[in-house]
């Protein structure tokens, strides 16, 4: 992706130096007041209104493409996703209605059962946005086939390996390591359930010759997908300061 | 360009063309060209050379004749005589036969409902003009609508007529075209882009393909108007690279209306221009969504975003961008030339004009038909069909490809229309239709549209990539005989959790297939997973 996708921030600032109409709407029947332009998770975080998240980061282009986000908003007929919804005058947003909780365990559900998840070996178990969200959610067990396709681990970069059996496809590694580190490493390759992230033209990680070993990718990876080398299991923690720095850097970049 | 002059190309083209004692127009669109039709008008030519009569017999090549399973196809003209099957041996006896009675043994009478019961406005022109020749098309009032559009009309009236006339979108939802196009003209924007969206992925469909490769300048014509009215000065063709037919057609239609000032700046020597290029999709299934196209477009990933904001607002580069269907620009220069009234006057209260729709499965008239919206699913099948193939009784007739579902024999006597389609549980869709009779399962019939959708999924969202898959493989269950109590209703589960979380439409209609078959053939998935047995003999338990 050589563009970041449509981030509705900018949009609505073209020149970011007009002041933004203050808007007022109403989520989870709570009256806030928002920026135009805002998006509804960013109103709804300022005020401490917890909407469930994994493909979204602070900092990096919005995508959308998890789902965990969606919310109800009176007379859509369907569900939005928070993160890259902006808000309007007087809209009336549900963030947890029964159908929503329901739906978000489900989609943990297909989470779980696309590749191999078993945390008790995982490096990153404990320290997985992944397990937290099913943790939070009340996610119990997965009522889907297991569909464990094969898939590699890539060991071959000096520091960091990636285990393509606990990546979920939220693409922060490729956005990260494009939109921050400007490197453009990391890519997608395939269709469906044969989607993979790919680094360059799908040559083993430790060749890359984009790659600076910056490591962004493996901060910002929700999983245990990126990790550094000689960690055992649970042992790999992503160094949560690293995000707000990503968002400073952002800032300064625009 | 000026009036006079298309008119003067025109009226030169018309004498020709009357000049001809005989005129033997050849099918050259895909589906004759591959039996080898353009051996036949080379065989012709050569006939007509060796006899000496080039002066009173011309030999044509022209789009699609409709029936293509009866392909290779040969009009003859102005008699009015239909060939079908035609082979290069046959080109003497036809020749034989031109001053009298048409040859027997390949005649195909033009007076059945298969040709009567139609209405051609958006082929009006297949299987009469040579799309590989402008005059031709301009002959056919080609470009008429456009210059009455620049030179007489306001963009707001030209956009208010495309309203009036009702047409609604061909590629699929069916949204209100007119409406597009003014929310795009209102768009505040120096840059802004038309789109002509001839992805056509639906498996079976062809009414774009042969639209573009039989009559290409009525879709440049239709964009061109579409520039005016909203304020694009630059158009796309998004085209799949398996339709290399159409992508020569469209490409040598470009260059042609280039070369005739009809393409280019200061068109009708008005301050305002318009140019078109081709841009070639890989024919991924999801690059007809609209947002993935733009992304393809521009050299990204083909990957749907989520809307809004919708490409009217934020398009191509940003820019506010009108993308329409190749048969909805296809009906823009005859809705323009005969006013927005005379359209309006055909088809159903909200859905108006024609539909074109590729026909095939088991009626025996399989290929491309239009008829008038509202025209009922018995006169497609029986009259235009000609019935069902082997004295069969028909089952279920499949609309709208992978977003579609199936409507079955206690709906055949509905009229066929964007909202009766939903009313039933199925869509209009870009205008694939498959007929099936009594042999058919239909619990394999959604496991082939779902294993469909999980393939072409672009693999950005869960419920797609993972939901889909889950469900192809309790389709797949079943059919094999593994399924269980409990698996009718996890199928159930699952297609409202796809249908209501996915991104782009490509997951959100993915379970139609499903739900609409367990809607109406229940029965046959119980019978699979309670007593082991495919009704229909079909799938692998029938056997
Ligand atoms: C998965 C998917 C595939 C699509 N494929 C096509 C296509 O092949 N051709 C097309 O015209 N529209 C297709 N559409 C619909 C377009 O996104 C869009 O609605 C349409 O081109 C608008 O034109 P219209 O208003 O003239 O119908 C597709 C939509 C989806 C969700
Ligand atoms: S990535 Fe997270 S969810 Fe997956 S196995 Fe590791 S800890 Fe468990
Ligand atoms: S380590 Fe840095 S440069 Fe290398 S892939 Fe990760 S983010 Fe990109
Ligand atoms: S490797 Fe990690 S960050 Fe990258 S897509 Fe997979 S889960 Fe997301
Ligand atoms: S619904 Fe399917 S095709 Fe559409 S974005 Fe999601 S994964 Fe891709
Ligand atoms: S966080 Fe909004 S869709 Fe992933
Ligand atoms: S392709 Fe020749 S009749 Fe359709």
């Amino acid at each position: 992706m050589a563009h970041p996708p449509f981030d509705p921030r900018h949009a609505a600032h073209p020149t970011g130096s007009r002041p933004a109409p203050i808007l007022t709407l109403k989520i989870d029947g709570q009256d806030v007041g928002a920026r135009s332009g805002d998006t509804i998770l960013t109103v709804a975080r300022e005020n401490d209104i917890h909407i469930p998240t994994l493909c979204h980061l602070e900092g990096l282009s919005t995508l959308g493409a998890c789902r965990l986000c969606l919310v109800e908003v009176a007379g859509a007929n369907r569900l939005l996703p928070a993160c890259v919804t902006a808000v309007r005058e007087g809209m009336a947003v549900t963030t947890r209605s029964e159908r929503l909780q329901t739906y978000r365990r489900k989609l943990l559900e297909l989470f779980f059962s696309e590749r191999n998840h078993v945390c008790a070996v995982c490096v990153s178990n404990g320290h997985c946005e992944l397990q937290d969200l099913a943790d939070t959610l009340g996610m119990t067990h997965v009522r889907y086939d297991y569909l464990y396709p094969p898939a590699a681990i890539d060991a071959s970069h000096p520091r960091f390996s990636v285990d393509h059996n606990r990546c979920i496809l939220c693409l922060r590694c490729l956005r990260a390591c494009e939109e921050i580190e400007g490197a453009h490493t990391w890519d997608v390759m395939g269709r469906g359930i044969d989607c993979r992230v790919i680094t360059d033209l799908n040559q083993p990680w430790g060749e890359s010759e984009s790659c600076t070993g910056c490591g962004k990718c493996v901060q910002v990876c929700p999983t245990g997908a990126l990790t550094e080398k000689g960690r055992a299991v649970a042992e790999m923690v992503k160094n949560k300061e690293f995000l707000p720095y990503l968002r400073i850097m952002r800032r300064r970049t625009f | 360009m000026m009036l006079d002059e298309i008119n003067e190309i025109a009226q030169r083209q018309r004498e020709k063309e009357t000049g001809f004692r005989h005129r033997i127009n050849v099918c050259i669109a895909a589906g004759c060209l591959s039996s080898r039709s353009d051996d036949i008008v080379a065989a012709f030519e050569e006939e007509i050379a060796r006899r000496g009569l080039e002066k009173s017999c011309r030999v044509k090549g022209v789009g699609c004749l409709g029936l293509c399973a009866g392909g290779p196809l040969v009009a003859v003209e102005p008699a009015g005589i239909l060939y079908r099957g035609v082979a290069a041996d046959d080109v003497g006896e036809i020749v034989d036969a031109l001053p009298g009675s048409p040859l027997a043994r390949l005649h195909c009478p033009r007076e059945t409902p298969f040709f009567q019961r139609q209405q051609k406005i958006v082929l009006e022109n297949c299987g009469w003009i040579d799309p590989t020749a402008i005059e031709d098309y301009i002959a056919a009032d080609g470009y008429q609508a456009m210059h009455t559009a620049l030179t007489r009309m306001t963009p707001e009236e030209v956009t208010r007529e495309v309203s009036r006339s009702g047409l609604r979108g061909r590629g699929g939802a069916g949204y209100p075209t007119g409406l597009k196009w003014s929310t795009v003209a209102k768009a505040e924007s120096a840059t802004k882009f038309v789109v002509c969206n001839a992805d056509e992925g639906d498996p079976g469909a062809f009414m774009d393909r042969s639209v573009l490769e039989s009559d290409p300048h009525r879709v440049i014509e239709g964009m061109v108007i579409a520039g005016w009215a909203v304020g694009a000065s630059r158009g796309f063709i998004y085209l799949r690279a398996e339709y290399p037919l159409a992508v020569k057609r469209v490409k040598a239609a470009i260059a042609a209306a280039e070369r005739s000032g009809l393409l280019g700046g200061s068109l009708f020597h008005t301050p305002f221009g318009f140019d078109i290029k081709v841009r070639l999709g890989a024919g991924a299934f999801v690059c007809g969504e609209e947002t993935a196209l733009i992304a393809s477009i521009e050299g990204r990933l083909g990957r749907p975003r989520p809307r809004p904001p919708y490409p009217a607002e934020h398009g191509l580069w940003g820019a506010p961008t009108l993308i329409n269907n190749v048969e909805t620009f296809a009906n823009i220069p005859p809705i323009l030339r005969n006013g927005s009234g005379w359209f309006a006057g055909i088809g159903t209260e909200k859905s108006k004009g024609t539909k074109v729709f590729a026909l095939a499965g088991r009626v025996r008239n399989t290929g491309l038909i239009e008829v008038p919206m509202g025209t009922t699913l018995r006169d497609i099948v029986y009259a235009i069909g000609g019935g069902i193939r082997e004295d069969r009784t028909f089952k279920a007739a499949q609309t709208g490809g992978p977003s579609g579902g199936c409507i079955p024999e206690e709906h055949l006597d509905l009229p066929i229309d964007y909202d009766s389609l939903v009313e039933v549980g199925s869509i209009m869709g870009s205008g694939g239709m498959i007929i099936m009779d009594e042999t058919a399962c239909m619990v394999d019939v959604a496991k082939f549209f779902m294993g469909f959708c999980c393939a072409e999924s672009c693999g950005a969202c869960v419920p797609c990539r993972v939901g889909t898959t889950q469900l192809h493989r309790l389709l797949e269950r079943i059919t094999a005989g593994h399924g269980t109590a409990g698996d009718l209703a996890r199928i159930e589960d699952l297609c409202d959790l796809v249908q209501n979380t996915s991104l782009c439409g490509l997951g959100q209609t993915a379970p139609n297939p499903v739900v609409s078959t367990l809607r109406y053939f229940r029965d046959e998935y119980e019978a699979h997973i309670q007593e082991g047995r495919c009704p229909a003999g079909a799938c692998k338990l029938g056997q």
